[in-house]
C-alpha cells in the first residue's frame, strides 16, 4: 500500500505529540479505540476560558500510520479553534486531507470521535467547574 | 549495503542464480513438451523432468516416482486433501487439521465441510504446536486424513511431525503435510516422519515461482487420489496439463543444492537469527517471541514490540522488507489468525513483525536491521498513549476501553 504525502510528513514529523496535565481543569482529554482492535488515540486540548479558544493540542496515539497521521492532524486543526468550531471538524475533512484510502476510514473516524470526546471532557469539567465558581 | 534489505523470506525467496542457470535453456532450445514421445525435444525434455524428480525425491528420502509436479504448493494441497476427501469417500468423511495451518488448507478444508466432510479444527497450545494428546482423542473411525504443517509460516514453529505421523500409521489414517517451509531448512525425510503426502513449493526454496511438487506415497500405504484437473493423465494420471519443464527444472536445481548447503546454511541463518534477537531484546523492554524458541526454522523470529503498531513500524523500516501480523497489513482489519490462535491478545497480534532470514542475508544486514528496528520502535513509544499509561502504572486491561 502506498502512504500519500502527506500521512507520510506526519508520521515522520507528528506535530503537536505530547501530554497535558488530565487534572488541569482547562485541559480536556478523550481517549478513543481499544489495543485489540490495534489503535488508541488520546487527544487533548486545553482552553482560553476568557476566549473559549482552544490554545493548546497535544496527542499520542498507538495505531497505523493513518491512525498517527489523523490525530496529528487534528491537533493541527484544533489549536486556534473555539470549541464550537471544533465539533465542526468532520471525519471525512480528514480523509480528504490525507487522501486516505477506503480501508483507512476508520481512522479518521477515530480521530473525531478523539475530539468530541476530549471537548465533551473538558466540558463535563468546565461544566462542573463553573457553577462553583458563581458561588464564590 | 543494498537496499532494501529483504528479511521476508517466508513469502518468498529470491531465485539462486544457479537455479536460473539450469533453467535457461529450456526456455530456450529445449523448449519441448516432455509428453512428446516421438522426437529428440520431447525426450530431452522428459529427461529433464525425469532429472527434476528425482533431485526432488533426493531432499525428502522419496522414490521419484512418488513426486507429483503441479503449479505451487497451493495446488498440492488441494490436491492432496479434495483428492483424499473424494478418493476414500467411501471410507470415512472426516479431516483433522489445525487452527495455524496456511489458509490453503484451511480454505480447502472449509470448502469440503460445506460439501458434507466434518472437520475438525485442532487449536494450538501458546507455542504454537498441536496438542498430540487432542490429536489422538480427535481421531475417529470416519477419519480419513490429517493434515498439519511441517512449520509455521509465521511463527516458524515446527510441529512434531514424526510422532503424528506415528498416530497416523497406527490408526491407519492418511497424513498430509505441508512442509513449504521446512524443506531445505529442516532435515525432511517422508519415511522416518511417516509422510504420506506432502506439498512442496519451488519459490520458497530459492526455485522459481509457479512450480510445486506434490509427494504421494506408493507403497505402505499406496495412497490413491481423485484428479481435481483433468485432461491428459499426465503425473500418474493425478495431474494433467503439459509439465511447466523450465519450472521443474528450477525446482530439482533448488532442491539439489538445499540438500548440499542446507546443514551449514542453517546454521548460519540460525546464527543471524539469534543475533538479530539478541540485538533487539537487549536493547527493547517488553518484547515477546511468539511460538516455540526450541521448535522452531533457524531462520525465523517473529516478535511483538508491546505498544507499538506493526503497521506503523514497518512504515518505519521502509528499507528493511519484512511483514507485520497487524490487522493494517492486512485488508481484512483482523490481525493474524496465527497469533490468534496463541492466545497472547489480540493487542500483541497488532504489535507483531515476522522476520525471515534468507540464504543471501549478511551479518551487517542484520546489524542494520537491527538498529534501525530499534530506533523505530523508541520513536513510536513516545508517541504511543499505551506505554505511557504503562509507564504511570495503569493496569491496560483494568481499563475501560470504546472498542470500535
Amino acid at each position: 500500500m502506498a502512504y500519500s504525502d502527506k500521512v507520510l510528513d506526519h508520521y515522520n514529523n507528528p506535530r503537536n505529540v505530547g501530554s497535558m496535565d488530565k487534572a488541569d481543569p482547562h485541559v480536556g482529554t478523550g481517549i478513543v479505540g481499544a489495543p485489540e482492535c490495534g489503535d488508541v488515540m488520546k487527544l487533548q486540548i486545553k482552553v482560553n476560558d476568557a476566549t473559549g479558544i482552544i490554545d493548546e493540542a497535544k496527542f499520542k496515539t498507538f495505531g497505523c500510520g493513518s491512525a498517527i497521521a489523523s490525530s496529528s492532524l487534528a491537533t493541527e486543526w484544533l489549536k486556534g479553534k473555539t470549541v464550537d468550531e471544533a465539533l465542526a471538524i468532520k471525519n471525512t475533512d480528514i480523509v480528504n486531507e490525507l487522501s486516505l484510502p477506503p480501508v483507512k476510514i476508520h481512522c479518521s473516524v477515530l480521530a473525531e470521535d478523539a475530539i468530541k470526546a476530549a471537548i465533551n471532557d473538558y466540558k463535563a469539567k468546565s461544566g462542573a467547574a463553573k457553577p462553583a465558581s458563581v458561588e464564590a | 549495503m543494498k537496499f532494501p534489505i529483504y528479511l521476508d523470506n517466508h513469502a518468498t525467496t529470491p531465485l539462486d542464480p544457479r537455479v536460473l542457470d539450469a533453467m535457461m535453456p529450456y526456455f530456450q532450445d529445449q523448449f519441448g513438451n516432455a509428453a512428446s514421445r516421438n522426437h529428440a525435444f520431447g525426450w530431452a525434455a522428459e529427461e529433464a523432468v525425469e532429472n527434476g524428480r528425482k533431485q526432488v525425491a533426493n531432499l525428502i528420502g522419496a522414490n521419484a516416482k512418488e513426486i507429483i509436479f503441479t503449479s505451487g504448493a497451493t495446488e498440492s494441497t488441494n490436491l492432496a486433501i479434495k483428492g483424499v476427501a473424494e478418493m476414500y469417500a467411501e471410507r470415512g468423511n472426516h479431516i483433522i487439521t489445525a487452527a495455524t495451518e496456511h489458509k490453503a488448507t484451511l480454505d480447502t478444508c472449509k470448502r469440503l465441510e460445506k460439501e458434507g466432510c466434518r472437520v475438525t479444527f485442532l487449536p494450538v497450545m501458546q507455542d504454537g504446536l498441536i496438542d498430540l494428546d487432542m490429536l489422538r482423542e480427535s481421531l475417529t473411525d470416519k477419519t480419513i486424513l490429517v493434515s498439519i504443517m511441517y512449520a509455521n509460516n509465521e511463527i516458524g514453529v515446527i510441529q512434531p511431525v514424526a510422532e503424528i505421523g506415528k498416530l497416523c500409521k497406527e490408526r491407519g489414517v492418511l497424513f498430509h503435510c505441508d512442509a513449504v517451509q521446512a524443506v531445505g531448512k529442516v532435515p525432511v525425510n517422508v519415511i522416518t516422519d511417516n509422510i504420506d503426502l506432502m506439498s512442496i513449493s519451488g519459490h520458497k526454496i530459492y526455485g522459481p515461482k509457479g512450480v510445486g511438487a506434490l509427494y504421494v506415497r506408493r507403497r505402505n500405504p499406496r495412497v490413491q487420489l481423485t484428479a481435481q484437473i483433468d485432461g491428459g493423465g499426465h503425473e500418474r494420471g493425478m495431474r494433467s496439463g503439459t509439465l511447466n519443464v523450465p519450472g521443474i527444472v528450477g525446482l530439482g536445481k533448488a532442491c539439489e543444492l538445499a540438500q548440499k548447503e542446507m546443514a551449514t546454511e542453517s546454521a548460519r541463518m540460525a546464527a543471524m537469527r539469534d543475533r538479530l534477537k539478541a540485538k533487539l531484546t537487549a536493547a527493547l523492554d517488553e518484547t515477546y517471541i511468539n511460538g516455540s524458541l526450541t521448535n522452531r526454522l533457524p531462520n525465523n523470529l517473529n516478535i511483538s514490540f508491546a505498544y507499538v503498531e506493526g503497521e506503523s513500524l514497518l512504515m518505519g523500516v521502509t528499507d528493511v522488507a519484512v511483514s507485520s501480523g497487524s490487522a493494517c497489513t492486512s485488508a481484512t482489519l483482523e490481525p493474524s489468525y496465527v497469533l490468534k490462535a496463541l492466545g497472547a491478545g489480540d493487542d500483541l497480534a497488532h504489535s507483531s513483525i515476522r522476520f525471515g532470514i534468507g540464504r543471501f542475508n549478511t551479518e551487517e544486514e542484520i546489524d542494520y536491521t537491527a538498529e534501525k528496528v530499534i530506533s523505530v520502535v523508541r520513536k513510536l513509544r513516545e508517541l504511543s498513549p499505551l506505554y505511557e499509561m504503562v509507564k504511570e502504572g495503569i493496569d491496560l486491561t483494568k481499563v475501560q476501553w470504546t472498542a470500535h
